[in-house]
């Protein structure tokens, strides 16, 4: 914290002068990037439109209450579709997670161009978006749930994956070395050492993977892979807000049940 | 254990339901579920196997993928998500900082707690792609749309997370300015802001991170950004430019992943 003597007397300041420069130059910096930013979005859009916006939003609140309450026999069975795609996306990750997090991890890798590959899997699953999965999957194996689950499958790979590897690299040692001294195998301090260790977070990984699938399976059917997403697209391009409106309910009343029995199923394993 | 330890007998692990009818029962009850769930999937074999040649060629452009065809599109794309995802981000610091003043508990009375802790809930629970569609329909296609969607998403996050921030922050030191006459707008400035200023500066650049990788999927839905590029490429069963977006997305992740990561490493 600088001191400055002025006319005899101390004064404290927060920032030196080439602090305060620097951190003055910092905000400039920031205020610019997001000016030039707004401007170009500003140039792209047609300001009518936005004006509207007020009017269009009063419409289909307008439109969509009351919710089309009949439209719950055909939300049900999608929604149990969208279950579906969730678990079984969650479950196929998983089975290729656990080798993959295996391959991944420092001190379980049997050689580090195989880590090497296990990482570029693990990244390339996880920078992209399960909705831009599901963008390319559509084209290979048609629309549908099967397409769901692939993307689904195919994102949470990487995800949980990655917090796998990470938890069998932070392992305590300790109980390994002392199975290993009772002179077992790899396999016996394999199922032994580590699974003890792993179980309970590869469990909880696993759920909380599951709750995130969940809200994603919900909105996968938009291009194309099935379930509840894809009444709620068809509702939206037919204007029939009321049924949309009865989609939305649907979604979040599942969601919110994902999350409660996910946070209580990961409280019972830590 | 020593149940399952005899003399005779070498020691098993013991099962991890006790009661064999339980643990039958649940298997049984998995594999029935998993028939039904499996059947519903209505897998289309034949039509798989004619989409395996065009899974092929999306393997074969990614072996080649084609930066140059449509540049100017993916250059446009990058830096209208980037675009997005400052102006989102600063919408989303300046909309979260009161209403997570007024999701605190020990800033807020009750009423006004509530409300805003409903608002952050909903927010919250909104699928940043639902989120998309009723703004694209609202305001119209384009970045604008994606911006105010992104914005409206770090609402949830940044105020939820703010909020707790806040309620955890140290009691005396709210006591000490109060004691010198402050008001509530003074107890704030002083006491509660310094406290939680680096977290949340770190909460923000983390979102700006997050912003970004929404921002490549909003565009699916007509909100702007590269994922409209995308979506534009892989109507046009254009493979080669659809691998190149996707090595740029992910090659901007993985950079702001790191960038992200780093500065909030400093910070604390």
């Amino acid at each position: 914290m600088p001191v400055v003597q002025k006319d005899g007397v101390s004064n404290w300041i927060r920032r030196d002068p080439k602090d305060s420069m620097r951190n003055y130059l910092k905000w400039l910096g920031g205020a610019i990037v997001v000016l030039i930013a707004a401007r170009y979005i500003g140039a792209q859009t047609i300001w009518g439109f936005v004006l509207d916006a007020p009017a269009q939003a009063a419409d289909f609140v307008s439109r969509s209450v009351p919710p089309d309450i009949t439209y719950f026999r055909r939300v049900l069975p999608a929604l149990w579709d969208t279950v579906n795609i969730a678990v079984f996306g969650t479950a196929g990750a998983v089975v290729v997670a656990i080798p993959t997090a295996l391959l991944a991890a420092r001190n379980t890798t049997p050689h580090s161009s195989l880590r090497a590959l296990a990482l570029t899997i693990i990244v390339v699953s996880r920078s992209v978006n399960s909705l831009i999965w599901a963008l390319l999957i559509v084209q290979v194996v048609g629309p549908g749930l099967f397409a769901g689950v692939l993307a689904i499958g195919i994102r949470s790979v990487g995800m949980i994956s990655k917090l796998m590897y990470e938890s069998i690299e932070e392992i305590n040692r300790e109980p390994i070395e002392a199975i290993s001294a009772t002179g077992a195998g790899r396999t016996q301090v394999f199922l032994y050492g580590y699974v003890p260790q792993l179980l309970p977070v590869f469990v909880g990984v696993t759920v909380y993977r599951w709750e995130v699938n969940i809200r994603e399976s919900t909105i996968i059917g938009i291009v194309g892979g099935g379930g509840v997403g894809f009444l709620l697209n068809s509702a939206i391009n037919r204007l029939a807000w009321d049924q949309a409106l009865v989609v939305l309910i649907a979604i979040l009343a599942t969601v919110v049940l994902a999350e409660s029995i996910s946070a209580k199923v990961r409280a019972a394993v830590t | 254990m020593s149940d399952h330890v005899n003399a005779e007998q070498l020691w098993s692990k013991p099962p991890v339901i006790e009661n064999r009818w339980l643990r039958w029962g649940i298997t049984l009850v998995v594999l029935v579920y998993a028939f039904f769930a499996i059947r519903s999937f209505e897998i289309d074999i034949p039509r798989i196997i004619i989409g395996l040649d065009r899974g092929y060629d999306m393997l074969l452009a990614f072996l080649r993928p084609d930066f140059v065809a449509r540049q100017t599109h993916i250059v446009r794309g990058v830096l209208e998500s980037v675009a997005m995802t400052a102006t989102a981000t600063l919408l989303g610091v300046i909309l979260s900082i009161p209403l997570s003043f007024g999701a605190a508990r020990n800033l807020s009375p009750l009423p006004v707690y509530l409300v805003c802790r409903s608002i952050l809930m909903i927010v919250r629970s909104l699928h940043v792609v639902v989120l998309a569609i009723l703004f694209v329909v609202m305001v119209g296609f384009g970045p604008f749309a994606g911006a105010v969607t992104l914005g409206f998403n770090s609402i949830g996050f940044l105020g939820k997370l703010l909020a707790e921030d806040i309620e955890n922050t140290n009691e005396e030191s709210m006591e000490a300015v109060r004691a010198t006459g402050g008001s509530w707008l003074q107890v704030v400035i002083y006491a509660v802001w310094p406290q939680v200023v680096t977290r949340f500066i770190g909460l923000s650049i983390y979102r700006l991170d997050i912003n970004f990788r929404q921002s490549t999927v909003i565009g699916l839905v007509g909100a702007g950004g590269i994922g409209a590029v995308l979506d534009t490429a892989m109507g046009r069963y254009d493979y080669n430019t659809a691998a190149a977006i996707l090595i740029v997305i992910i090659a901007i992740v993985l950079a702001g992943e790191y960038v992200s990561s780093s500065i909030r490493r400093r910070l604390t």
